[in-house]
């Protein structure tokens, strides 16, 4: 596969971005927009982290986020994810990005101060664990572009059931 | 002589999504083909409670004195079936790296393919032929 620009990839964000905010005019609905095209596309993006990144099968949800940021942020976004702030039952933990490629040349306006410029991210972790049944929450919590020093995403684990034939949950 | 029979691709729900034969072979009914697709599948999922260890895999390999079965079972669900000659060398490495990642490349990431629906790509097919043909020459098969 060739590969293109980083540059191009990154306008090509901020122009869909600009775009959403066009047609919904709503600073919340786009945050919601961003993070279910984010799922539609970690739902397909999981198989090609599988089938590059030769994974196996991963014991637990902590091995599943340090994956998430080691190699899946590293093959999709070239930048890793520190793995911290992991809460006593190992269901909650934030991923840190020191580097965000999406955010190269944005500063938001204060109008969309609210805006969670990166959310396309949340929906692909949600999206792409959720293939592997692990139903998470992802949502961002510290953004740099709304005055924080780094991007934080708090992850959540809901529930993880192996969902293999033959089904054990019809009766 | 060591040949690639055909590639079948069984869907989360046990649905078979797609399949091609890569050489000339006796064929096999569609609704057929749907039912050995879904039993298959059925199959593979009470295996891996046959195994005296938690979180068996299913079937990988089946041999029979006519042909291997390989199969592959990804993390998400999608079940990947290589029919070939018995003892047809690497058949499960090209099924886990060559197959998959077409797979990703052609299927899923064209963005009018809805998921878990049969797969109609022309280039997802052009590739895959080309590749397992590729292969067959080489073991001197013609098509």
């Amino acid at each position: 596969m060739e590969t293109i620009s980083a540059e191009i990839f990154t306008l090509t964000y901020g122009s869909m971005v600009r775009q959403l905010i066009a047609d919904y005019e709503d600073v919340e609905e786009v945050n919601k927009q961003l993070d279910k095209m984010g799922f539609s596309i970690g739902q397909r993006l999981i198989d090609e982290f599988l089938a590059k990144s030769k994974t196996q099968r991963c014991s637990d949800f902590r091995e599943a986020a340090e994956k998430v940021a080691k190699v899946g942020f590293r093959m999709f976004l070239n930048t890793t994810a520190a793995v911290t702030n992991w809460n006593a039952e190992g269901t909650e933990c934030s991923l840190i990005l020191e580097d965000n490629p999406l955010t190269d040349f944005v500063e938001l306006p204060e109008a969309l101060s609210q805006l969670k410029y990166s959310n396309l991210l949340c929906g692909v972790i949600r999206g792409a664990l959720e293939m592997v049944n692990m139903d998470v929450e992802c949502t961002f919590v510290r953004d740099v572009l709304q005055g924080d020093d780094v991007y934080e995403m708090r992850l959540k684990l809901l529930s993880s059931s192996p969902e293999t034939y033959p089904f054990k949950d019809d009766d | 002589m060591p040949t690639l029979y055909s590639l079948w691709i069984v869907g989360r729900n046990g649905g078979l999504l797609y399949s091609r034969d890569f050489v000339q072979l006796p064929p096999i009914e569609f609704n057929d083909k749907l039912r050995l697709a879904s039993s298959w599948f059925g199959m593979c999922g009470i295996s891996a409670q046959l195994s005296p260890v938690p979180d068996s895999s299913g079937i990988q390999l089946m041999q029979a004195d006519t042909f291997d079965l390989h199969s592959f079972h990804t993390l998400t669900g999608t079940t990947f079936m290589l029919l070939t000659e018995p003892h047809t060398p690497d058949a499960a490495e090209l099924l886990r790296t060559t197959v998959y990642e077409l797979y990703c490349d052609y299927v899923l990431k064209n963005p009018f393919h809805e998921m878990d629906q049969v797969i109609k790509s022309e280039l997802f097919d052009q590739n895959l032929v080309e590749r397992c043909q590729a292969i067959n020459r080489r073991w001197g098969v013609g098509a």
